[in-house]
This record gives C-alpha cells, structure tokens and sequence, in this order.
C-alpha cells in the first residue's frame, strides 16, 4: 500500500501556473481594454470592477496590459529556452561524446561565454543586432546556451561509457544513432529539469532588460518596463507597481513549485 | 578436407597510447575459427582474454590502442578496413556478449526494443516483421511469455532473464560468431548451467561459431572443443580441450587445473 502523501508543490504549483496561463492566453485574443487607450479621465484610477487593477499614469488599464505583458514574457522566455536547449543540447552531446580536440575547443568557447553576466552579454547582442522582441529571444538564447551545454556535457560523459551503450557499439549503430537515440533519453530527467529552471531565469532576464529598457520597445506592454515606469509613482499609486510585479512573482513562484512537484513524482 | 577459416587472428599485439608510458596487454596473439567451432579463452583477470575479444569486436579504439597484426573475418582485416564495413558486421555477422547483464540494458527503453535492435540497424524489415522475429527469438532462448516481456523495462528482469534477453539481441541476425565474454560469471550456478546448455543449442541448431572467454576451467570444459589459455597478455597453451586437460603441458595451465574445485559426492 503506498503512502500517498499530497505534493503540495505540485497542486499549488500546478493550480498558480494554470490561472496565469490562462490570463496569457486569454490576453492573446482578448484583453478588458485595449491596452493602449489612453484615456486622461481614468489617469490613476484606484481598483474598481470596471479595472480590476486600476489604471496607470497614461489612464491605461493595468489588467490588460499584465495580460499582453505576461504573454510576452512567457514567449520570450520559451524563445530563449528553444534556443538554449537545442544548441545546448547539440554542443553538449557532441562535446560529452567525442572528447578530444572538439571538446576543448567548444568549450573553451562557452566558457567565455558563460563569464559574461547574461544581461550585460544580451546587452552587447542588442547593441549588435538592435532592439526589438526578437533580437532580445536571440540575445537571451545565446546567453543561455553555456549552462545547458554543461549540463548536458556532463550528462554524456557520464552514460557513454556505460555497457549498454558498448553494447549499441557492438550491435553497429552509429555514433549519431547512439548520441541521440540510446543516450539521449536517459538524460531526459536532468535536461526536463534544467528547462524549467532555465524558463524561470529567462522570465526574470526578459523582464530585467526590459525594465532597463533594452529589452521588448513600446509601445508593446512589458512586464519589466511596467515596474520601471512605476517606480515614479510607487507610494502615490502602489497598484501600477503591484501589478506586474505579482504577475512576475506568480509566473516564477507557480513554475517553480511546479518543477519542484514533479521532481517528486 | 580443409575447411576455410572463419576467423583468423594473426600475431596481434595490443598496445595502450593513453599513458606517458606505452603498455602492452596482449602479445603475438594467434586464433583461428572455424564455422560452427566453440572455442574457450581461459585466463585470470588482466591475462588480456577481454582485450583479444574485444578487438576481434572491433570494439576497441583505434585512438587510444595501437595493434599490430591482423584479424581477418571472411578475408577482410577488421583492423583496418573502413568503419562502414566494420559496423556492417558488427551486431550482423559478429555478435557479443558480456558479462554484466545489470548494467547491459539499456534503462530506459523496453526489452523487445533492445532485441530488435540489430535488426533496426542492419535490415529492412517492417515494425511488424521486427516483432515476429523478437517474439520468435525470445522463443527460442527460452524466455518465459514473450509477448508480456516485450514491453518491460529491464529493471522488471532478473539477472538470468536478463542474460537471456542479451543472448537473443546478439543471435536475432543470426551472426557467424558469437563472443561470449564471460556470460555466466555474474550469475548464480544453476542459471549458469542454463545458459551454458542455452549455447550449446545455439551453436548446433546454427552453425554459430563461439568464442567462449572464462575464468571457469568447469565451464569452458563442458562447452568448448578447443582452448587457448592467456597468462599476463600472453597464449602460455592450447589445443584441443580435452587433451588440455588431461596432460597441461605449461605448468601453469596445471596449477589452474587443479585450482578447479571438486565437489565430493557421497555415495553415487
């Protein structure tokens, strides 16, 4: 009889980030407001009905432009682990697997790289490649590959000296038929975990560079460009603040306890 | 009549490059095989049995080791033809298998997976036709219930169960030669046995020539024609097993010999 004990994480985790993807994918198609009326009338306006979050300095509804904020951010950061991981992935297994010359010379590469805070990297990328959402998805990818690589390096050191792969070996398959269909799949645990860490970092990183401006332009809406305009008015009217930073702080907090209760599972 | 060589291992030599120091580990090594023959490779551990088997694998990195010599499967020298070639044969003509059958699966696919890989590699046949010959296989190596065992995992096995399933992956593509490295070692006696018996069928039922390498005099003797004994990288005898064991000309194949524990029988 097992003992079933509630994951705790998983629910809370699980029950956070589904009402935030549903706020995402509900902005994708609808928002309260068009989150770019400016109306001078509701300049400020206090939580009501009709704006749940109230309204910022332009007379915006803060609601909708979470909602297009969020969605955002959640595309960035899914951009930024796409790139991270399939290049990571790549460079990893053929570094881990071959050794030698490749190896060194790979790495060394990546080592530069990674001595490069991942935001002040993205910034010389976008000083090279211009603003805008897309360059900043590069931007953040290429920053993000060194960490992944390493893992999955690590993960390929580990198993390919392992019998069944000698084995694979024996049987003839091919080095590419090894890498990717007998190894690969045995790492899928370590990789599923560093994607969900990865994702929480790209958040924070996107919402980073746009609060410092060099990230997502307006008058697209931004999480972090949100919270930087805010700060001018952060005790007159605390909601324009608390807005997208609770969006920022759930995002994070409900991938977080969820990754936490699946590695329970 | 003479019949032509299988396999012929001529004066090889292994040598390990990964050091300051080269160090050899197998010396002026000489096999030959022929169709259908089952021939043991005796020796303690580190006498270079593995290393002779796993270059006649093709198993061995052609970096890190420097052979001489030769070992030519059908004509060909596998020591240096194209790696094409070499894997073309690998897993097809010439199979093995090892030792450890814990760590030899694959975790995370399924058995019939893993047995019908030779065939993914090597051959054409279809999802359904590649099930067919598993299922058939596993048959064959007298696993209990095919169709249930085809989709475990390999934790769900014992070790017997195990050995057998690594049996059937090596013959599914029915290879000339099967190299046993050390099978039964792992396992409890009377699975060894098994086994044993499991080999023996192999070979007469098709033709599969077997080298079988061991540290079990016992074993060998039950199983093999011929022997070659290695002491410290070195062939110190052969010939036929029984002449072999009846009159050891070496002095150290008697004292391995005699290093055979006897189980005393009362009365029969």
């Amino acid at each position: 009889m097992k003992n079933v004990k509630k994951n705790y994480n998983l629910i809370l985790g699980g029950a956070i980030t589904a009402v935030m993807l549903l706020l995402i994918l509900t902005g994708f198609f609808w928002t309260p407001y068009d989150p770019e009326i400016m109306e001078a009338v509701n300049k400020f306006a206090g939580i009501s009905l009709a704006h749940p979050l109230g309204c910022d300095n332009f007379g915006r509804d803060i609601l909708s432009r979470v909602m297009k904020g969020a969605g955002t951010t959640f595309l960035v950061a899914l951009g930024t682990v796409l790139i991270g991981t399939v290049f990571g992935v790549l460079i990893g297994a053929f570094t881990g697997y071959f050794g030698g010359t490749i190896d060194e010379i790979l790495m060394r590469i990546i080592d530069a790289v990674f001595a490069f805070p991942s935001i002040l990297l993205a910034l010389v990328f976008i000083s090279l490649l211009g603003t805008g959402t897309y360059q900043v998805v590069i931007a953040l990818g290429i920053a993000f590959i060194p960490s992944f690589s390493r893992i999955v390096r690590s993960e390929f050191l580990k198993y390919k000296n392992m019998d069944y792969v000698k084995n694979a070996r024996l049987q003839g398959a091919s080095h590419l038929r090894i890498m990717f269909v007998h190894i690969l799949p045995n790492t899928v645990s370590v990789l599923l975990s560093s994607i969900m860490i990865g994702f929480n970092n790209a958040v924070l990183a996107e919402a980073g560079m746009s609060f410092l401006g060099i990230g997502v332009q307006p008058p697209a809406p931004s999480l972090g460009r949100m919270l930087s305009e805010a700060q001018s008015f952060l005790f007159r009217v605390p909601n324009y603040a608390l807005g997208p930073g609770c969006a920022i702080i759930l995002m994070v907090l409900g991938f977080s306890l969820l990754s936490d209760g699946l590695k329970k599972e | 009549m003479a019949e032509p060589l299988l396999l012929e291992v001529k004066d090889l030599n292994i040598e390990f490059h990964d050091h300051l120091i080269p160090e050899t580990v197998v010396y002026d090594f000489d096999l030959e095989l022929k169709a259908g023959e089952i021939v043991g490779l005796v020796g303690e551990s580190g006498s270079g049995k593995s290393m002779s088997a796993l270059a006649i694998a093709g198993l061995l990195s052609r970096r890190d080791m420097h052979k001489r010599g030769q070992i030519l499967f059908d004509g060909l020298d596998l020591l240096t033809c194209e790696r094409s070639k070499l894997r073309k044969i690998q897993g097809n003509e010439i199979s093995m298998i090892f030792q450890e059958p814990m760590t030899s699966l694959n975790p995370v696919k399924r058995i019939g997976w893993q047995i019908e890989e030779s065939l993914r590699i090597h051959t054409e046949l279809n999802k359904e036709e590649r099930y067919q010959k598993a299922i058939e296989m596993m048959k064959e190596v007298e696993l209990p219930d095919p169709e249930r065992l085809y989709r475990q995992y390999p934790h769900e096995l014992s070790g017997g169960m195990r050995q057998r399933v690594m049996i059937a992956a090596a013959m599914i593509c029915n290879p000339r030669i099967l190299i046993a490295d050390e099978p039964t070692t792992a396992l409890d006696v009377t699975i060894q046995a098994q086994i044993v018996e499991l080999l023996k069928r192999m070979n007469r039922e098709k033709q599969t020539s077997i080298l079988f390498i061991s540290h079990d005099l016992s074993l060998v003797k039950q199983l093999c024609e011929r022997v070659l004994v290695m002491k410290g990288g070195y062939i110190v005898e052969t010939g036929p097993t029984q002449e072999v064991f009846a009159h050891p000309e070496e002095e150290y194949t008697q004292r391995l010999i005699a290093a055979i524990p006897k189980v005393e029988r009362n009365g029969k």
